[in-house]
């Protein structure tokens, strides 16, 4: 059914059942100016060791759809209406909320974009490390806290030792974020969610963040949800890609059919948006208009008042998903005209 | 591995001594570094309490509530004589070298019943605070933490007690509940302490509820949410030490203004009555020989503005140092 399964082999074992599987899923956020379709129908899947970069820009429902699959959707103003998430077969979303909370942390965990303010303030990050083993595994005070320290040095933090009983502000960003991320990987979970890991922090340290959660993969073999709109970051490390727009998965594709041919105007639109050096002086591209507001998504395809090229059939019909290739799979009419038109 | 990077520093909010360990000079492990070993981490109360150290107001607070708790605690350390000694022919006695404060009506010592009114003010106090936190504090955090109806149902009851007048409400109890000859002092105490606290939680459980709403949207109560943890252990771990702090200040003034309260009821004639002996009796029976023994009032009084004014200044000093806005 998902078009990953078909992949030939790259990150996931092929034939292998997914570790998670996302159908069809719809989440929504009644307010009181109306109801805003946040995820219209989302559907993905994850292999173990394998890395899904989603993209999309603020408000396209990369971050949602990674709440409803944590189950740490603010609920109200946030519903899920429709749709499975499927950790090894079973699925979450029909889980008693006791038996899902012991699937958070120690079968999926999530880490999120600015690692300050997720961590509490008042508490060591020793403390906050060996939480994760005193909530799950019932370990005493003392064990815990050598497991934060061993799991400090895991993620290269510089004398863990003498850190473990500093507070997360004295941490710096980089430092912070692999406290968050060695949190997230105490209980070796099967499911990491790096929801923007590292977009708070500056270049350099972002290259090293996302070095250490690939080298961290390789150890454990975890399947990664890598949630970005950095797509420098993805091109290294992704196995797949997700393009979301209007809480709808409009292109995927390997990492390299997408960044080589797009067969999506939107897709086409944020790569051609990469500033590049070679093009120095000029203008930089921006895809026109906005966003659309989620409580009142244009009829046919969401993107048709952004789109070049844009017809009549756009206006009407909301396209589905086409298969351009095998694991390429396009929600435009006029995929073929944008793949070729991107080549040439 | 250095995670080296100046704009790491530039990242971290800038607070005075706040990032005492420099991220440069500590992603070199050297061991050797001096402020390793006795560098001790800081927390935020450590913080606070740094700041107060030094705070004179603090200080001065400080060492009047400690004098006036081992006042209450021990009078007999104070003054040797007992609250019950009285010798009618030195009635309304002005001061003098053997009786600092003069005597009273009854020819009491009005130094020794000070010294041993501090028992009943501070024990009304504590205890109108105690209750007030715990029933405030719960009632906040459930009215913040579930939302939805529960936010409205204990919203609108806290503000129907809100609605009525401290000390028009206290008035009002006390004055329904009278005490009978002979009713031990502690049940009088306890009587002035539950007209007080009856009313009194409402400013504590409204300031707690929007300090809990304000705090539940933090990322790292939606981190503890992602990575396993349940709703009573998000409360007590993550909600609760990052809400208390406008309720500790707001706890800290208001215990001052119940001990004006209770001296209010009792110069009324309505809260704490002889056996009892407070500030507020002492006060009572001194104002109608205010033009002619002016001692009998001074003293006490002096030392319930002293009281109060304590604890008004404490509270402000810990919202200073809790407040790393003001630093």
């Amino acid at each position: 059914m998902t078009l990953i399964d078909k992949l030939p082999a790259g990150g996931p074992i092929p034939g292998s059942a997914p570790l998670l599987e996302v159908e069809d899923l719809h989440v929504e956020f009644r307010t009181r100016e109306g109801v805003a379709h946040a995820v219209n129908g989302v559907t993905y899947s994850l292999h173990e060791g394998e890395t899904l970069a989603v993209l999309g820009e603020s408000g396209s429902g990369k971050s949602v759809t990674a709440q409803a699959i944590m189950g740490i959707l603010d609920t109200p103003p946030g519903y899920v209406t429709k749709g499975e998430v499927r950790f090894r077969g079973e699925d979450l979303l029909q889980m008693p909320e006791d038996k899902r909370r012991t699937f958070r942390g120690r079968r999926l965990a999530m880490i999120f974009q600015d690692a300050l303010s997720s961590l509490n303030p008042v508490f060591s990050v020793g403390w906050q490390i060996a939480e994760m083993f005193r909530v799950h595994e019932g370990m005493n005070k003392k064990q815990a806290l050598a497991k934060a320290v061993e799991l400090m040095d895991r993620v290269r933090i510089p004398a863990a030792k003498q850190r473990v009983g500093d507070y997360p502000h004295q941490f710096s960003g980089g430092m912070r974020q692999r406290i968050m991320i060695a949190m997230a990987i105490a209980l070796d979970p099967d499911v990491l969610i790096a929801d923007e890991p590292t977009t708070a922090l500056d270049v350099t340290v972002q290259a090293q963040v996302m070095l250490l959660l690939k080298e961290l993969q390789q150890e454990s073999n975890m399947g990664l949800i890598l949630i970005t709109h950095d797509l420098g970051v993805v091109a290294d490390v992704a196995d797949e890609i997700a393009v979301m727009y209007a809480g709808r998965i409009v292109e995927r594709a390997g990492v390299m059919s997408a960044y080589g041919n797009p067969a999506h105007p939107y897709t086409e639109g944020l790569i051609a948006s990469i500033p590049r050096v070679d093009m120095k002086g000029q203008e930089l591209y921006a895809i026109k208009g906005i966003p659309p507001n989620l409580m009142h998504i244009p009829a046919g395809c969401p993107f048709n008042p952004r789109c070049r090229y844009a017809q009549d059939v756009c206006r009407v019909d909301d396209p589905p998903l086409y298969d351009v290739d095998s694991g390429h799979a396009s929600a435009c009419h006029f995929w073929k005209e944008v793949r070729d038109g991107a080549i040439g | 591995m250095s995670d080296v990077s100046a704009s790491a520093a530039a990242s971290v909010p800038a607070a005075k001594g706040m990032s005492q360990h420099d991220d440069a000079a500590v992603s070199t492990p050297s061991p050797g570094q001096p402020d390793e070993g006795q560098g001790k981490p800081r927390s935020l109360g450590k913080d606070a309490w740094l700041d107060l150290r030094t705070n004179p107001i603090f200080l001065v607070s400080a060492t009047l509530i400690v004098i006036l708790v081992v006042m209450a605690a021990f009078p007999g350390l104070f003054t040797s004589q007992t609250p019950e000694a009285a010798d009618l022919s030195k009635s309304r006695v002005g001061p003098s070298s053997k009786a600092w404060f003069g005597y009273d009506l009854q020819g009491g010592d009005v130094y020794t019943l000070t010294i041993y009114g501090a028992r009943a003010s501070i024990i009304v106090g504590v205890l109108a605070t105690t209750f007030t936190l715990l029933v405030g504090t719960l009632a906040g955090i459930v009215a913040g933490y579930t939302g939805g109806w529960v936010d409205s149902v204990v919203s609108r009851i806290t503000d129907v007690f809100f609605a009525i007048p401290l000390l028009l409400g206290a008035i009002l109890i006390v004055f329904s509940f009278p005490t009978q000859p002979g009713t031990p002092s502690i049940v009088i105490i306890l009587r002035v302490v539950a007209a007080v606290a009856v009313l009194g939680w409402t400013f504590v459980a409204r300031i707690m509820r929007s300090s809990v709403i304000q705090v539940k949207q933090a990322d790292y109560v939606q981190a503890a949410r992602a990575l396993g943890a349940g709703p009573i252990r998000i409360v007590l771990k993550h909600i609760l030490p990052n809400a208390m702090a406008p309720v500790i200040v707001y706890s800290t003034i208001a215990l001052g203004g119940y001990i004006a309260v209770e001296a209010t009821l009792s110069f009324l004639g309505l809260g704490l009555t002889p056996p009892v002996v407070s500030w507020g009796v002492a006060i009572s029976e001194a104002a109608t020989y205010l033009r002619v023994s002016p001692h009998m009032l001074l003293f006490p009084s002096l030392f319930l503005s002293i009281t109060v004014l304590a604890f008004i200044m404490l509270g402000d000093a810990v919202r200073d140092a809790l407040d790393p806005k003001l630093r």
